[in-house]
């Protein structure tokens, strides 16, 4: 109950600053859309497929990516919040530790679901075709992946506490994760080693059980198999945030 | 309202462990500003993020505001409020919305926390710009907020570290202020300086720490006369040397050596010690030309207690 209550109340101090300065939003949008624009015709030709066929394959790769790099790299706002002393002023008061971090993770949360929303429908345009069930299923795929990176940014900015350190990490780990989720073109194009590493990628799931829900699929194994490792890694990484949130820090 | 006994922490860095608080008892009662003096890396901000919950400690016991700080940490929060040295405010909000939030995050509901705000707002001063973004404010405001921020739900016990560093002389003067008046609403006020006239001024009690260790503790005043009495210089030209002689056996003299044209002594108490100066001086016709008293600083304590002076370290 106090968890809850404490989450919702950072949930809106959050919220509030996002809309009270959301270019970080907008400029969220706009790059997938820039994709979608720019590079969406040419996989459509280098593919030889449909219109419709193209973009059920990558409009969920766009989303993927936008959900990966749109919340990975949450842990700058921490650093410039623990740089001001607001987390420290937090800290002294009874508030859950857990929900300092919910609080903020939530609201990338909502932040890109909301961004994956609108793109969805800036798709339909060109020719893509979702159920309303798929969409949302494909949403809660992208829903997990935010909590998870945003929690373990958290996490790894609390460690580091320096942007300088924080930048160089997260794109040595983020770059691999992506390229071989085949976000941009499906891992069946791969040679058989990538293929192969890219199995052990959680977010390669992710790509496959998006696609699978944009092309009508729910049932797809790789649908429940997504869920699954993205729920587990989930769980696994907002216990890890929340133990360093809760631990002493200098 | 704040007994500790024995609270030590040590820190790892670079492989080498430092002591930073090397057992630490204090005892401080209630309604007291009590002053935590000593130079940057003394160890003052460790023991207070200590006793404020924000670190564990290594060793020790503490009881804060009738609550276990080991044992319960989460009662002590409820009872204490803490106002950090390097601010604490976020710029893009206002200091109403931190105030409310604020209160918010000590589970008081909001419409309670909105009143609260709007009377930290009217006690502090602060309604000329309470609701501008914060990023707008002056360092003296910045400070303010921060304070109101640390007792919006009216703890028993304060802790403030170094409240007045970087402030321009009003703005120091207008903070020394709000902490008298928080004690006298009946709050207890743990503050750390480095400022010595900020201790001497401001404090009840004083407690000197170098080196992860409190050297003195007193009144401002009982630690001056306890290290070095009071000094009074005695201006006699031409007759220093039979001053010396007439004052040297005198009983409430502690210390004598000459002083250009007289002589310096230390004694207990200056303003007793004074008129038997100038009797002594007189019955045997000397003719006075000067006398000074000065009290000692603390200054002279902290030269006393470590061998060096405070403004140098």
């Amino acid at each position: 109950m106090k968890l809850a209550r404490d989450t919702w109340l950072i949930f809106q101090r959050q919220m509030m600053l996002v809309l009270r300065n959301p270019v970080w939003v907008i400029v969220g949008i706009i790059q997938p859309l820039y994709y979608l624009f720019l590079f969406g015709p040419l996989l459509k030709g280098a593919l030889r497929l449909p219109s419709a066929e193209a973009y059920r394959i990558f409009v969920p790769g766009i989303l993927v990516q936008l959900a990966i790099f749109g919340t990975f790299f949450v842990g700058f706002a921490l650093i410039s919040e623990l740089r001001a002393g607001v987390i420290e002023r937090s800290r002294v008061t009874p508030v859950s530790r857990l929900a300092l971090l919910l609080g903020r993770s939530l609201r990338d949360v909502v932040s890109l679901v909301v961004q994956a929303a609108i793109i969805t429908v800036l798709s339909i345009p060109f020719g893509l075709a979702v159920g309303l069930g798929d969409a949302l299923l494909a949403f809660a795929v992208l829903g997990l992946i935010a909590l998870m990176l945003s929690a373990a940014s958290y996490a790894i900015a609390l460690k580091l506490r320096s942007e300088d350190a924080l930048a160089p990490l997260l794109n040595t780990v983020g770059v691999p994760i992506l390229l071989l989720s085949g976000v941009l073109l499906p891992m069946r194009y791969a040679p058989h080693w990538l293929a192969d590493v890219a199995k052990w990628n959680p977010f390669s799931w992710a790509v496959d059980g998006s696609r699978a829900l944009f092309a009508g699929n729910p049932g797809d194994s790789s649908v429940w198999k997504s869920l699954l490792i993205l729920g587990v890694l989930t769980v696994l990484s907002v216990f890890w945030a929340a133990r360093s949130f809760a631990k002493s820090v200098r | 309202m704040i007994e500790t006994i024995g609270l030590r922490k040590s820190f790892r860095a670079r492989k080498a462990t430092v002591d930073a608080v090397r057992g630490v008892d204090l005892s401080v009662a209630k309604g007291e500003i009590f002053g935590f003096l000593g130079p940057n890396g003394a160890g003052k901000t460790t023991t207070l993020r200590m006793l404020a919950t924000l670190i564990q400690p290594d060793g020790g016991e503490a009881t804060i505001a009738g609550a276990d700080l080991r044992r319960n940490p989460g009662q002590v929060r409820r009872r204490i409020g803490y106002v950090a040295q390097g601010g604490s405010t976020w710029d893009a909000v206002t200091a109403r919305e931190e105030l409310v939030l604020q209160a918010r995050m000590y589970g008081i509901a909001k419409a309670d926390a909105r009143q609260r705000a709007a009377r930290a707002i009217e006690s502090f001063e602060l309604a000329e710009f309470a609701d501008r973004k914060c990023q707008t404010y002056s360092g003296g405001q910045r400070r303010r907020v921060d304070v109101a921020l640390g007792i919006i739900h009216a703890p028993g016990v304060i802790f403030l570290d170094e409240p007045t560093t970087g402030l321009d002389p009003q703005s120091r003067a207008h903070m020394w202020d709000e902490v008298r008046r928080l004690r006298s609403e009946g709050m207890t006020v743990f503050i750390t300086t480095h400022y010595l006239d900020e201790a001497d001024a401001l404090c009840d009690r004083v407690a000197i720490m170098d080196h992860g260790e409190i050297v003195a503790e007193g009144t401002p005043n009982d630690l001056k006369r306890e290290v070095s009495g009071d000094v009074v210089t005695v201006g006699v030209p031409g007759a220093a040397e039979q001053a010396a002689k007439l004052l040297d056996n005198q009983p409430y003299v502690r210390q004598l050596e000459p002083s250009g044209d007289g002589v310096r002594l230390v004694v207990d108490a200056g303003a007793t010690a004074m008129p038997q100066i100038l009797r002594t001086l007189d019955g045997a016709g000397v003719r006075l030309d000067s006398i000074e008293l000065h009290r000692p600083s603390l200054d002279d304590v902290f030269l006393t207690k470590t061998g060096r002076s405070l403004r140098e370290s």
